[in-house]
């Protein structure tokens, strides 16, 4: 295939950045959309010009390193992460527009690489049980009714890719941090800080300079991981009654 | 040197409660007075991190990734094994030990495995008061299965996202311990060098990969916690990122590098599809329950299918070879990893591979399906066959699978002894990037078991006993050898700028990986060996010359990450070689084609190599020495593994 890239270039978080076009060629649709970007790298390399730098590592769709907005999409057209798109979902001849994640609070490092440490900050405002190691009962002395496990699993499924935050107009994080919450909510070993977690997690959320949450739903529709929106509402019902018992007024 | 592994005398299950009452003790309030690194942040050092934290010790974590959640523990699929025996059909530590013990192929210390065994139900405990969120029975219990390797249903799981659920939760005892200030994180930080002074660890030098600024750290101790190295193959199923560096630095500083050559390849993997291919992924293996593995008779007719010519349901059922069924009818298509890696190697080398590169073998639900229904596959695959479509675009249910075998694990790694520390004292090693409980095969649903059981139960309390004796008087960087480092550090950076060549780094890790894949892969002999010796030497003296790294330091720059990444692949692929050369035996993951039985298995030798080769660096250029830690079996048979 033969294809035009529109890349957007950033030499570091004080730089303006522009897109760059970019022919190429001899691309097959077996390769991975990584690896398509390899061949550009691999290309400039030998020209003698800076790759351009993009995050990835697993390559199989579970660290949540990689991201890349791809066409209007985060992870492009499929619902599934960058690293898992193929080229057979492009055609000879297309334009691809690449640019990273567009979020205040994901300030951009160099070219398609982003500061994703909020929501490493968020986690740690309370996405936790304060359990140190050892000293801790049999796991089977815990009894989780199947249906709420798997609830909780499918909200601890999270990848923190940031997807959601990069296809909100807002900017909102609310389905990472409601994804955490709920997790713990549901389960017993997250009853004791229930309130206090919902209460700092959501402060914390503020206070890196994510939006608000005007339900548009952009987020669930574009999560590789289809985390759903239940989990936002989960999330409001604990902080509103954490708000209303709270002792931190 | 003789190698002491400090494994407590007395019977093997008193021998770590013992060891643990033996060892000092650091006074709660002298905790906070002692500085601990930690590089690398999965499983094993996340879990380290978080307990040592909690323990009062001030602790600084190091990773190179955006966030300590993306370390590559995260990828694994299938489960952790405990010996919980909650299934009530016979399970125990000892027999958890066991199994460990064989199915290493007899080359693991039974001490440590042992304690592995012992220290895997507190695991399983951990794990769910941090909210883990394990697979339940309708009665609200934790949920089994049974795994490769085993005749009991002990491994935990949650669906196959085993791993990225046992991460996050060491993440979050870990993030709950940087809100309290006790862990210092370092997010997109590269371990450079290991500082020692008097021959203890005492810190190390660290690469800021945003701004490319050189850093030293001090402490006490430091743990490398920084996963394998079957990276040096290129293709593998690791991340891109995971790399030896740490590693081999603190090697070319004094610890011991034991059993190089110990690789795992994964049978079930998807095929290369082309030159362009960056990584491998991974299959589960529970497919083998239901798949069955085969390639045409004749090579005519994989040559048709190679060409297009026919489709693989074209072939009939008497030209099909269902090579496993044939050849280990008890066992068929389940046999160990190894097992199926090398079958499936010996038919491609006979020309009856599939697949355009004539890399694969197939992987066929054809009779599944027509027993049990395409549902009932899909209630039990479903996932995986639509992970395999999105990847080649094939259909699975329509036309057989494809698979090859793919670096997926490696059991060498740092020597260690009982404490888990390197020859390095106040140098730890923790998970796969230490040698020390898989012998010479690791075990499905173990990996997960041994990086925590090493951070969470084991390094707390063994690391005690060294910094009581060391004193918490304070260390600090202005120590000449750590400007002495950092200046080293300096230099390799410039010299790898300097080069300008005219070749990409990846050319050369290509390189390298066709060499390791060909020479030290699935089978290796004396002959091929010593080859690819010659072959590695030259290419690193063509790397040091001609490969072209642009950009500076000073900067986010990827190629050099990935050029000093290289440049210490190039020098532990030929220590492999070496090892390899070494051990003329066969065992587990090993195959010497010399050493096989007349049916063509894997045969070791008890009698010159129930040994561990532990490495040691002597210089540039120079061999390396052999050092031999016996292995000395007081509780175990050793036996021949048979399939038949």
């Amino acid at each position: 295939m033969k294809l035009t890239l529109k890349i957007w270039r950033q030499k570091n978080a004080s730089d303006k950045g522009a897109f760059v076009t970019y022919p190429i060629d001899g691309i097959s649709t077996d390769m991975s959309f990584l690896e398509m970007m390899d061949v550009l790298n691999e290309e400039l390399a030998v020209k003698g010009e800076d790759p351009v730098h993009f995050d990835h590592d697993c390559r199989e769709g579970i660290c949540g390193m990689c991201s890349l907005y791809i066409n209007g999409h985060p992870h492009g057209p499929k619902q599934t992460t960058t690293c898992q798109l193929h080229m057979r979902s492009f055609s000879d001849g297309d334009t691809i527009t690449i640019e990273p994640w567009r979020a205040a609070a994901f300030p951009v490092v160099k070219d398609l690489v982003v500061d994703r440490g909020s929501f490493d900050r968020i986690i740690q405002a309370g996405g936790y049980v304060s359990v140190n190691t050892g000293g801790v009962p049999d796991a089977n002395e815990i009894p989780i009714p199947k249906r709420i496990a798997d609830e909780a699993f499918d909200s601890a499924t999270c990848i923190g890719c940031g997807a959601c935050v990069a296809a909100c107009k807002n900017a909102s994080a609310m389905l990472f941090t409601s994804a955490k919450i709920s997790q713990l909510a549901m389960l017993p070993q997250g009853q004791v800080e229930r309130m206090s977690r919902a209460e700092k997690m959501v402060a914390q959320m503020d206070a890196e300079g994510f939006g608000a949450c005007t339900n548009t739903g952009a987020c669930e529709a574009e999560c590789p991981k289809g985390i759903s929106l239940t989990n936002i509402a989960r999330m409001n019902r604990e902080y509103f009654s954490a708000s209303v018992k709270s002792e931190n007024v | 040197m003789i190698l002491d592994s400090k494994s407590p005398i007395g019977p093997l299950a008193e021998k770590w409660t013992k060891h643990k009452f033996n060892s000092k003790l650091v006074n709660p309030a002298n905790k906070r007075k002692y500085e601990v690194i930690v590089v690398g942040t999965g499983l094993a050092g996340a879990s380290a991190a978080a307990s040592l934290a909690e323990l009062g010790y001030k602790v600084k974590a190091f990773c190179f990734q955006d966030s300590p959640r993306r370390a590559h523990s995260i990828a694994a699929q299938g489960g952790i094994n405990a010996a919980k025996n909650y299934q009530n059909d016979g399970d125990s530590v000892f027999r958890l030990f066991y199994d460990t013990i064989k199915g290493g192929d007899y080359r693991s210390r039974e001490s440590n495995v042992y304690r592995l065994a012992e220290v895997s139900v507190n695991i399983i405990d951990q794990c769910v008061a941090q909210g883990v969120p394990f697979a339940r029975e309708y009665g609200g219990l934790l949920a089994n299965r049974s795994f490769g390797g085993a005749q009991v249903s002990r491994t935990f799981y949650a669906r196959g996202q085993t791993g990225q659920q046992l991460l996050l939760g060491a993440y979050s005892a870990l993030s709950r311990q940087v809100a309290n200030g006790k862990v210092k994180l370092y997010p997109r930080t590269e371990m450079m060098d290991v500082v020692t002074i008097d021959g203890h660890a005492r810190g190390i030098v660290t690469r800021n990969l945003i701004t490319g600024k050189i850093e030293t750290h001090a402490a006490h101790a430091v743990l490398l916690c920084t996963g394998g190295y079957g990276n040096v193959f290129f293709l593998s199923t690791n991340a891109m990122g995971s790399n030896v560096t740490a590693a081999w630095r603190a090697h070319k500083k004094g610890a011991y590098f034991a059993n190089p050559c110990y690789t795992q390849i994964h049978p079930t993997c998807i095929p290369v599809s082309g030159d362009h291919q960056s990584k491998l992924t991974l299959m589960s293996e529970s497919l083998r329950n239901d798949g069955r593995v085969w390639v045409p008779k004749t090579v005519e007719l994989a040559q048709k299918l190679r060409k297009g010519e026919i489709k693989p349901r074209d072939i009939k059922e008497e030209d099909r070879d269902y090579y496993l069924e044939r050849k280990y009818p008890s066992f068929g298509n389940l046999v160990p990893r190894d097992v199926a890696s090398r079958n499936a190697k010996d038919v491609c080398d006979e020309g009856r591979g599939v697949n355009e590169t004539g890399q694969a073998v197939f992987l066929d639900f054809r009779d599944a399906i027509n027993r049990d229904s395409e549902d009932a596959i899909r209630a039990r695959y479903g996932n995986l066959f639509d992970m395999y479509q999105q990847i080649t675009g094939e259909n699975p249910y329509q036309t057989p699978m494809k698979i090859y075998p793919a670096v997926h694990y490696t059991m060498g790694g740092l020597w260690v002894d009982y404490n888990l520390s390197t020859t390095v004292p106040g140098l730890y090693s923790l998970g796969e990037a230490n040698f020390s409980d898989h012998g010479a095969n690791r075990l499905g649903a173990s990996a997960l078991m041994q990086g925590l059981a090493d951070g969470y139960f084991v390094v707390p309390y063994t690391i005690g006993d060294y910094l009581a004796q060391i004193g918490p008087a304070p260390v600090d960087t202005n120590h000449p050898e750590f400007a002495k480092a950092e200046k080293g550090v300096k230099d390799a950076i410039q010299k790898l700028l300097s080069i300008n060549g005219a070749k990409t780094v990846d050319h050369f890790h290509k390189a390298l990986g066709h060499i390791m894949w060909e020479y030290c892969g699935m089978a290796r002999n004396a002959e091929g060996l010593t080859k690819a010796k010659g072959m590695i030497q030259e290419l690193r003296k063509e790397f040091w010359k001609d490969v072209k790294v642009l950009g500076a330091n000073e900067e986010l720059n990827q190629t050099l990450e990935k050029a000093s990444r290289v440049a210490d692949f190039l020098e532990l692929g030929e220590l492999m070689i070496d090892d390899a050369l070494n051990r003329n035996e066969s065992c587990g993951g090993h195959f010497r084609t010399e050493s096989q039985t007349p049916e063509g298995e894997a045969l070791r030798d008890d009698e010159n190599y129930a040994y561990v080769a532990a490495w040691a660096f002597k210089g540039e250029n120079t061999p390396e020495e052999l050092n031999k830690e016996p292995l000395v079996f007081e509780n175990v048979k050793l036996t021949q593994r048979s399939y038949k």
